[in-house]
């Protein structure tokens, strides 16, 4: 058991990247058809990012490459804790500490398109963080049931129950898939920063990163949206086989929903942002929760 | 046993007693530095020797030259407490707030009657000694210590920087701290309720005066605040001593918690008000925000090592008794609810100080809701929480005065690119605040098994609290962090003007910090475990952390700081141009100032968000208030409708 959870972990550092970036690529393509458009080739996130690192970088100051590194790297740890099946909670805080690199990245840089992105990210944080904990918490009960009373946050012991968690967890899923548009960074709460720097912001958060750094910046996004799919597969995932490929396929469907509404709607404000979550939260979270509670 | 315990509460007065008496500043620095490291090092010698034992000590059978040694204590006790009762009755008819001489004088008259009509004698043994004394006396010694000498650094900037706006009554002052220190040594060593009762008052009292140090309307107002609702508590606590011992015939905190009576909930609820008004809870919140008007050194010590603990202290000490019934549901609920609001109020301020203040608020809160529901998992964060809370608050305070004497502001706005200008200084500051609320820093680990231990006792509300009221911590202490980073070119270059007493203290503090996050599993294991197991008379507690968890968190702490030399390294080496800061418009030489759409130079200013026209109000604050006032009273009436 031990020697799988390094292999998933090692698979995930190994692979974890390129996963997101096809996905990245096959987002574009998808959008330019809905779009009317031929769109460029599935393979275009990674030109773009070997274009990055092949360039001349421009800094403002010694203190991004620390920073943008740092961001590269505790990503990289948070989804290969994650994969490695560990306490789900301590995932999630990881996450967090690693989100606020990117914070001190932008406002370190003493620019102000960047400091007004870095001001949007922590809204952001605040608007998806209580429902981040909330899906750990869910997922703790609902081992508590399965296993009759002995609850754990552990990720292998959430994969691997009797019937897949979404079962017990619908609320917290719908709860999760709202943010995760705004994890994802995409329309209508690609409010820091988007995937197009012609937004009032420029490019908010990024605006000041060039060359290298914006490249790893980059490729911590992968990893990033790799893990939460990942954390959308452990919805579906019990000790069954045939949990592995439904997972996958969740996961694959709900990246394309993502993508579905970012193509559909429009940048909304930040208050609307966070109201909106904090009451899916309160609602789909809460009552989940209180359910989970007192009536198993 | 008994002697050095006695030296160990008597000689910070004694220390008191020579400040007081000292109008020398280098006297005084020698004398405090002296009296600091005699308390420090006494403290960690007591911790050594008694590490791990639990002893109960000083019983009326202790005959000292021919009379019961408590009995004479008493006497003076019930002395100095008539004493006080004079000075705050004297004080609140010159300022002309008479209910606190009221309040006063209804608690001390019936306190006194209690022990004069026989009613409160004794039972059992006065003074009680384990591993969370120890823990205690540890904060007390080493955080106050260090703050002491801090004050000294501080109070002579203070001074200089006041010039004749304030009187200067550096004696006083520094006599005052070292009485609060005495005053907590005898809190944590009381078992008697009598006895503590009494160091309870002196705190009450000591904090009031430091308070109103400055003797401005606004210091006075705030004083007699924070003054009334201490009292109240002071009332709460009389209370719970009259219940225990005319109902059960106890007066003592021991066999008080291991009673097995129903009505036991009476004299808790009475001590929880005490302990929620120490504790700054809403709806008693106020007086800690009032405090900030006191120079930085009394703030520093009243959040972090005194006074807010004392009120922790005597939470978990109770907190077995709380499990499962209506004072334990009603204590969470406050804390958690306290938790919550606080940390929404502290976005909104730019004022460094008032942040820390919230936050400390905020925190308590959390501890208050841990000991609420008061089982062993909880109690092991409530622990971790305090410690923790107490060396990262005294960290920031110290810095944050710091950085108001050398800079001229303590406007967190103002602190935009402090690396750049006060390396050090910053560097301390960052550290504080990580200590507060990142991962793998302690204080984030114990809020993450606080969070489990709702879980398992079932609390979904304070799950909610607890997960809304995370994101507003993240959010405000980011954004003072990513203030302090911005690597913006200085306008001005000033000397770090930070006294060599200041950086003592900075400078321990921050090692201690860095030093409880590397020593955690060894803290857990055989101070705080230990500690659990005698509360709640198991052998077998296992803290909701698994081993393997705390393997990953140092495996952590190790990688991050191998990222962070990396990226140092890696940045040296490899090829970067310099650039200057996007502006969308044209830069006129200095990154501060632009070319306008119109043509004309205009000055750019990077704010911070405070989101004051959403929460700006001072309506959610009092609405909070009156939202907790009418909790507590619902709970109290039907804890003590439930008995009758």
């Amino acid at each position: 058991m031990t020697v799988l959870r390094i292999v998933s972990a090692i698979i995930y550092i190994l692979l974890g990247g390129l996963v997101a970036g096809l996905l990245a690529g096959i987002d574009r393509k998808f959008s330019a058809r809905m779009q009317g458009r031929r769109g460029p080739s599935v393979f275009q996130p990674f030109y773009d990012v070997a274009k990055l690192f092949s360039k001349e970088t421009l800094a403002l100051n010694h203190g991004q490459f620390v920073i943008a590194f740092s961001f590269l790297i505790l990503m990289i740890l948070t989804g290969a804790l994650f994969f490695a099946g560990v306490d789900i909670l301590l995932v999630f805080l990881a996450l967090s500490t690693a989100a606020m690199f990117l914070v001190f990245a932008a406002t370190s840089s003493n620019s102000a398109m960047s400091t007004m992105g870095a001001q949007r990210e922590m809204m952001q944080m605040l608007a998806y963080e209580p429902m981040v904990l909330i899906t750990a918490v869910g997922f703790y009960m609902s081992t508590q049931i399965m296993n009759g009373g002995k609850g754990s946050f552990k990720i292998i012991d959430i994969a691997s129950g009797d019937i897949p968690s979404i079962v017990y967890l619908p609320g917290i899923f719908l709860g999760f898939l709202f943010i995760l548009t705004i994890k994802f960074r995409k329309s209508p709460f690609d409010i820091s920063t988007s995937h197009h720097a012609h937004q009032e912001l420029v490019k908010g958060v990024t605006t000041d990163l060039s060359g290298r750094n914006l490249g790893m910046i980059e490729v911590a996004h992968w990893y990033e949206n790799t893990f939460l799919l990942g954390v959308v597969a452990l919805f579906f995932l019990s000790n069954d086989w045939w949990s592995i490929p439904l997972a996958i396929a969740a996961a694959v469907v709900v990246y394309f929903i993502e993508t579905i509404i970012d193509n559909v709607s429009a940048r909304v404000k930040w208050e609307l942002m966070v109201k909106l979550a904090w009451g899916v939260t309160i609602v789909c979270g809460g009552l989940n929760l209180l359910v989970l509670e007192y009536i198993f | 046993m008994e002697t050095f315990i006695a030296i160990l509460i008597l000689f910070p007065f004694l220390a008191a007693l020579v400040q007081a008496f000292i109008k020398s500043n280098s006297l005084r620095r020698i004398s405090v530095y002296i009296s600091s490291a005699a308390i420090i090092v006494a403290t960690i010698v007591f911790a050594i020797m008694n590490f791990g034992k639990e002893q109960y000590l000083v019983s009326d059978k202790l005959i000292i030259g021919g009379s019961s040694l408590t009995g004479t204590v008493n006497y003076i006790m019930l002395a100095v407490e008539f004493i006080l009762m004079g000075i705050i009755t004297y004080l609140s008819f010159k300022y002309r707030k008479y209910y606190a001489a009221v309040l006063s004088i209804v608690q001390t008259a019936f306190v006194a009657w209690l022990e004069l009509s026989g009613r409160a004698h004794a039972t059992g043994f006065y003074m009680f000694c384990d591993n969370l004394t120890l823990i205690l006396c540890l904060m007390i010694a080493v955080v106050g210590g260090l703050i002491c000498v801090y004050a000294v650094g501080y109070l002579k900037d203070y001074h200089h920087h006041h010039g004749d706006e304030v009187k200067d009554r550096r004696s006083f002052f520094c006599a005052m701290l070292f009485v609060f220190l005495g005053a907590m040594f005898g809190i944590v060593f009381s078992s008697n309720l009598i006895w503590m009762y009494f160091f309870w008052e002196i705190t009450s009292v000591v904090s009031f005066l430091l308070i109103g140090y400055t003797k401005t309307e606004e210091a006075v107002n705030n004083s007699f605040r924070a003054l009334w609702m201490n009292l109240l508590g002071g009332v709460g606590f009389a209370a719970a001593i009259g219940f225990a011992a005319i109902g059960f015939h106890i007066t003592n905190l021991q066999d008080l918690v291991a009673l097995s009576d129903p009505a036991v909930v009476i004299p808790l609820i009475c001590l929880a008000l005490a302990a929620l008004t120490k504790s700054a809870q809403l709806p008693f919140s106020r007086w800690l925000m009032g405090a900030m008007v006191a120079p930085t050194p009394s703030s520093a010590l009243l959040h972090s090592a005194t006074m807010v603990k004392a009120g922790i202290y005597l939470l978990i000490r109770i907190a077995p008794a709380m499990t499962g019934n209506l004072v334990g549901l009603t204590v969470a609920l406050i804390g958690g609810f306290t938790f919550f609001v606080a940390s929404i109020r502290a976005i909104i301020h730019t004022d460094g100080k008032k942040v820390l203040a919230y936050s400390t608020i905020s925190n308590l809160g959390l501890i208050v809701a841990c000991c609420g529901v008061g089982i062993n998992e909880t109690i092991w964060a409530a622990i971790f929480l305090m410690m923790f809370h107490c060396v990262s608050k005294s960290l920031l305070f110290q810095t944050v005065g710091s950085v108001e004497h050398t800079s001229g502001s303590r406007n967190i706005e103002d602190m935009h690119g402090l690396i750049k200008r006060y390396p050090a200084l910053a560097t301390a500051m960052t550290i504080g605040i990580a200590g507060m609320y990142l991962a793998p820093f302690g204080m984030l680990i114990s809020k993450w098994s606080a969070l489990q231990a709702f879980v398992d006792a079932g609390n979904i509300i304070l799950v909610l609290l607890l997960a809304f009221g995370s994101a507003t911590t993240l959010f405000y202490w980011t954004k003072w962090i990513s203030k302090l980073l911005a690597y913006a070119r200085p306008t001005i270059r000033r000397k770090d003007t930070t006294s060599l007493d200041q950086w003592v203290s900075i400078g321990g503090h921050t090692v201690m910090m860095v030093a409880l996050c590397l020593v955690f599993p060894f803290l857990s294991g055989s101070l705080v475990t230990p500690i659990v197991n005698s509360l709640y008379g198991t052998k077998d507690f296992k803290p909701v952390l698994s081993d393997e968890n705390l393997y990953i968190l140092i495996l952590m702490i190790i990688i991050l700081a191998l990222v962070l030399v990396a990226g140092f390294i890696i940045t040296r080496l490899v090829k970067t141009k310099q650039t200057s800061v996007y502006m969308s418009g044209i830069d006129t030489g200095d990154e501060r100032h632009y070319v306008g759409a119109f043509d004309e130079e205009r000055t750019m200013y990077h704010a911070n968000w405070y989101l004051s026209d959403l929460i700006g109000t001072d309506r959610l604050m009092n609405v909070a208030t009156a939202v907790a006032a009418a909790g507590l009273i619902i709970g109290a009436v039907l804890t003590i409708g439930g008995v009758l």
